[in-house]
């Protein structure tokens, strides 16, 4: 079979060598006696070629070929042809955690570079070198809240990512944290019930910025009188659109965390993302996951190591800031070399782009009969808009002609039945969104 | 090496954009927008591309050295996974589409490859069924602690608050078992490495949730009594959790299910093949048996009589939504491949090649350093420096010679109860002529040990740097570019 060496040969001489007769023996001899076990669901081994073939088919049997408006926190952007071509460097793919610094400088001062753009992008202080995803990024930095208040109950708005919501609520369930949402405005935060449901047990308040239907709040103002009350406050928010706004650090949130999946990774599914935790200074040592510190070598040179690791868990063990021993290195990397590919720039570009189309296609759409816009609002690359009828049932009838025309809402919002969020990406040309308007004004009315 | 932000120059670019086809319109408030842009690089494409290969190069990957980093299974990653991770059917398509209405026709094919996995290892292990979520191992753990809890959860059996875990076990298990509200008991080893029966039983009680367990162990070692402790703490009531971290060396052997595991994480970037990409994405699928079917987290794919697959969210008893999705899907149709491509006769092979390959390197190397065991091991052999350390030389220091020599050096310092330990992980995929090198570069360094130890502690000197001061780096720590 492949990816063995083992020649028969080798094997035998090898078994001589520990001084068994054959495996059966080595087995018996590691004590492992169990009955030799049947694998009935298991298929026999194909080729490379089989398997490709094979592959190939199933992958053309997903729809890839919609134009996509669906966003909802996870965005359809180009990706850079040299992003995959540098992340596919064997070095950099079949490399492991970094424990051996000075085998592992191609790593460790890839992370550093990133780290260093998230907090640009940021305006934070010190930024980790990434978690699993967005959901358990904003759940972490729920829990660094409760480390660094020592309180134990987390106010969320309702316009936070429904799907974040979740994760938040399944993760939470057997840490005795009190979780208070506070119903979202038509499509905005409603900032009066978060502050008053934020009171002296409040370890923070949770907010998405932009928020889940891409409306652009204030938080200024919130965040001064939360921290009045010693709470911490936390947003999530969308990397691309920060290249266009006012930092979170400039606003004064204490954490910031994002799904990093608009910064050059493929949608693919699903997984895997790239979770952003950044942070201010003062919540650094109980921040969680790795992160990357310059130093020097015995020389002077200079390099980079993980550090500040007594935080985690192969040294605190049931201590540690939290369970995860890993980062989604590989997606770290694309995301730092996207970053430098669209270049300072550049992403503003991208940001002005997604900005522009999505006005465009906000007009030419409430300007179909009967459809309208929900809320007036600063909005960054979606927006909502409510049809005369289910919501889904439209979407579905455009998938015939070609579109993934948005998000219906009643999936997360039961009472939101005819409502849409249409999203809008750099990838969306005028005649791609003139040609979902007509499609959906025909499904409308034809 | 200069950082990109030290080659980045005002008004260059990397790449190209489109022009606007719409009108330049923004709906951001003027005092909503940033005053300047982030100051990320400016550099040519072909600068670009040039600092991140030479950056690669200053890396030890599988594609470039032996990498035995014990309970890591650094095994080679086959190539054309990356051509089937990159094929546009499953690259683009978004996570939602199965939501919209009637949507799971949409996504059929990634569907199949998610459920297929999903039944291949069920049948590998031997459990009853299996989620995909986890994204990590660390992940799987966690949502298999939680759904231990839910168990006891849904009996009323609400004292249930203790975990056991074994003084040998990685850190992940009981940092994932305090997030999911659990109290640690830490169970000791006994002489033989294996789990002190005497202890487990003396803290078995009603107050007792489960016991975590790595198996084979982090000794690299069989249990003989593995299928007795499980019998013991479903006696009292218990669930027993499997670490999957060393399920490489009893894949197609043992069925960690048949021995009487409750529930187990698999890691796909260690026993199946997929890369580990400098510390992630992994991928962390964990299996159960019947009983803890309905705890299993939303959504879970099915096949339809009819043969086709639909996400199913309907599980009223279920521990709820611990990734936003499917779990990693590209990392889940690499193990797809590497299962199809190994088949069901691959399966004993790779497990046999993994334990000889080990217990080979165990043999020569016994003569040279302390061997934390005498026993045949599983797929890693674990030494002791304690001989070398006399001298002066520490694991760390091997560590640091092997470097030297063009290998990466193996797992240090873990496990905590083995001092001095050295944990050499071959896997199955390395040469015979490959693993004599090593050893007889081990064989070298304890040489070297003897006769001349300051050498090793000046190690490495080939490297793109020298020993790095990881003290000055956690006491002032510079943690990005002030440039």
């Amino acid at each position: 079979m492949p990816y063995i060496a083992n020649t028969d040969a080798d094997r035998k001489a090898m078994l001589d060598a520990i001084g068994c007769r054959d495996m059966d023996d080595l087995w018996s001899k590691a004590e492992v006696h169990c009955p030799q076990p049947e694998f009935n669901y298991m298929p026999k081994g194909k080729s490379e070629l089989e398997v490709l073939q094979h592959t190939q088919n199933l992958a053309e049997k997903n729809h890839s070929h919609l134009v996509n408006f669906v966003g909802a926190g996870y965005y359809d952007h180009h990706i850079p042809a040299v992003v995959p071509a540098l992340i596919t460097r064997g070095e950099f793919q079949t490399a492991y955690t970094p424990y051996q610094p000075e085998a592992s400088q191609g790593t460790l001062q890839s992370i550093y570079e990133y780290q260093t753009a998230i907090c640009r992008l940021t305006g934070m202080d010190v930024s980790n070198a990434s978690l699993y995803d967005g959901g358990t990024a904003l759940f972490e930095a729920m829990m660094l809240a409760v480390r660094m208040t020592r309180k134990r109950r987390a106010v969320i708005s309702g316009c936070v990512s429904p799907i974040f919501r979740k994760m938040i609520h399944c993760y939470s369930s057997n840490l005795n944290v009190e979780l208070v949402e506070v119903p979202e405005d038509e499509v905005s935060s409603n900032p009066k019930a978060l502050l008053e449901a934020v009171n002296d047990k409040t370890a923070c308040l949770i907010v998405q910025y932009p928020n889940f239907f891409s409306t652009i709040e204030d938080w200024t103002e919130v965040i001064e009188k939360i921290h009045s009350k010693k709470a911490l406050a936390i947003c999530s928010t969308y990397p691309t659109s920060l290249a266009l706004l006012k930092t979170p650090g400039e606003m004064g949130f204490d954490i910031v965390t994002a799904e990093g999946q608009s910064l050059g990774i493929p949608l693919s599914f699903g997984g895997p993302y790239l979770g952003i935790m950044a942070v201010t200074k003062k919540c650094m040592r109980k921040m969680p996951g790795r992160i990357c510190g310059e130093t020097v070598d015995k020389d002077g040179k200079r390099g980079f190591v993980l550090t500040l690791q007594t935080r985690e868990q192969h040294i605190r063990r049931e201590d540690a800031m939290s369970n995860i021993c890993s980062n989604e290195s590989l997606c770290l990397l694309s995301a730092i070399i996207y970053m430098s590919a669209v270049g300072k720039e550049g992403l503003r570009h991208v940001a002005k782009l997604c900005a522009a189309k999505a006005i465009y296609a906000k007009e030419v759409i409430t300007e179909i009969k009967g459809v309208k816009a929900v809320g007036n609002n600063p909005f960054f690359n979606e927006f909502v808009v409510e049809l005369p009828c289910d919501s889904s049932e439209i979407v579905q009838k455009l998938i015939d002609k070609g579109y993934a025309a948005g998000f219906p809402l009643s999936s997360y919002y039961s009472e939101r039945e005819n409502q849409l969020l249409i999203s809008v990406t750099e990838k969306r040309t005028k005649e791609e969104i003139k040609g979902l308007a007509t499609a959906l004004e025909a499904a409308l009315w034809n | 090496m200069e950082l990109i932000y030290e080659i980045s120059r005002e008004g260059r670019t990397g790449s190209s954009l489109p022009d606007f086809d719409v009108p330049e319109a923004s709906a951001i408030p003027e005092n909503l927008m940033r005053e300047e842009s982030a100051d990320l690089p400016e550099v040519s494409e072909m600068d670009l591309v040039r600092h991140y290969t030479l950056l690669s190069q200053l890396n030890v990957g599988i594609d470039t050295n032996f990498y035995p980093l014990g309970s890591c299974t650094m095994k080679y990653n086959p190539k054309f996974h990356e051509q089937i991770a990159a094929m546009e059917g499953f690259s683009s398509i978004h996570p939602l589409l199965p939501q919209l209405r009637h949507g799971g026709s949409l996504t059929q094919g990634a569907l199949e490859v998610i459920y297929e996995t999903e039944r291949m290892l069920s049948n590998i292990a031997g459990f009853a069924q299996c989620t995909m979520q986890p994204m990590a191992g660390a992940h799987g753990e966690l949502t298999g602690v939680m759904m231990i809890a839910a168990y006891h959860e849904a009996r009323n059996d609400h004292k249930r608050k203790i975990m056991l875990i074994p003084d040998a076990a990685h850190g992940t298990n009981p940092a994932s078992a305090a997030v999911a509200g659990f109290t640690c008991r830490e169970i000791p080893s006994d002489e033989n490495g294996d789990v002190d029966l005497e202890a487990l039983k003396a803290a078995l009680g009603p107050d007792v949730a489960g016991l975590m367990l790595t198996a084979p162990s982090t000794l690299s070692l069989f249990d003989p009594n593995s299928s007795e402790i499980c019998r013991l703490v479903h006696e009292i009531g218990g669930l027993v959790y499997c670490d999957g971290a060393n399920f490489n060396s009893i894949l197609g052997r043992v069925r960690p299910g048949d021995l009487g595991f409750d529930v187990m994480h698999f890691n796909l970037h260690k026993t199946f093949a997929t890369p580990h990409g400098g510390g992630g994405p992994g991928s962390g699928p964990v299996g159960v048996g019947e009983n803890l079917v309905p705890y299993l987290p939303v959504s879970r794919v099915s096949k339809r009589p009819d043969g086709t697959y639909t996400l199913e969210y309907d599980y009223p008893e279920s521990i709820g939504y611990i990734a936003p999705f499917y779990g990693n899907f590209g990392i889940i149709l690499r193990a797809y491949a590497y299962l199809l491509t190994i088949g069901k006769e691959g399966l004993l092979r790779i497990s046999e090649n993994a334990v000889l390959n080990a217990n080979y390197i165990r043999i020569k190397l016994r003569p040279y350093y302390k061997e934390a065991f005498d026993r045949y091991c599983m797929h890693e052999c674990l030494f002791s420096a304690d001989i070398q350390a006399k001298n002066g030389v520490t694991a760390l220091d091997l560590a640091k010679g092997l470097l030297d020599r063009g290998f990466h050096p193996p797992t240090i310092y873990f496990p905590l109860i083995v001092h001095e330990s050295l944990m050499i992980e071959p896997t199955e995929t390395e040469s015979k002529e490959e693993i004599d090198k090593f050893i007889n570069a081990m064989i070298e360094l304890a040489e070297l040990a003897k006769e001349n130890p300051e050498e090793i502690t000046k190690c490495p000197v080939t490297l793109p740097v020298k020993r790095l001061d990881e003290t000055l780096a956690a006491r002032t720590p510079v943690l990005k570019f002030e440039g």
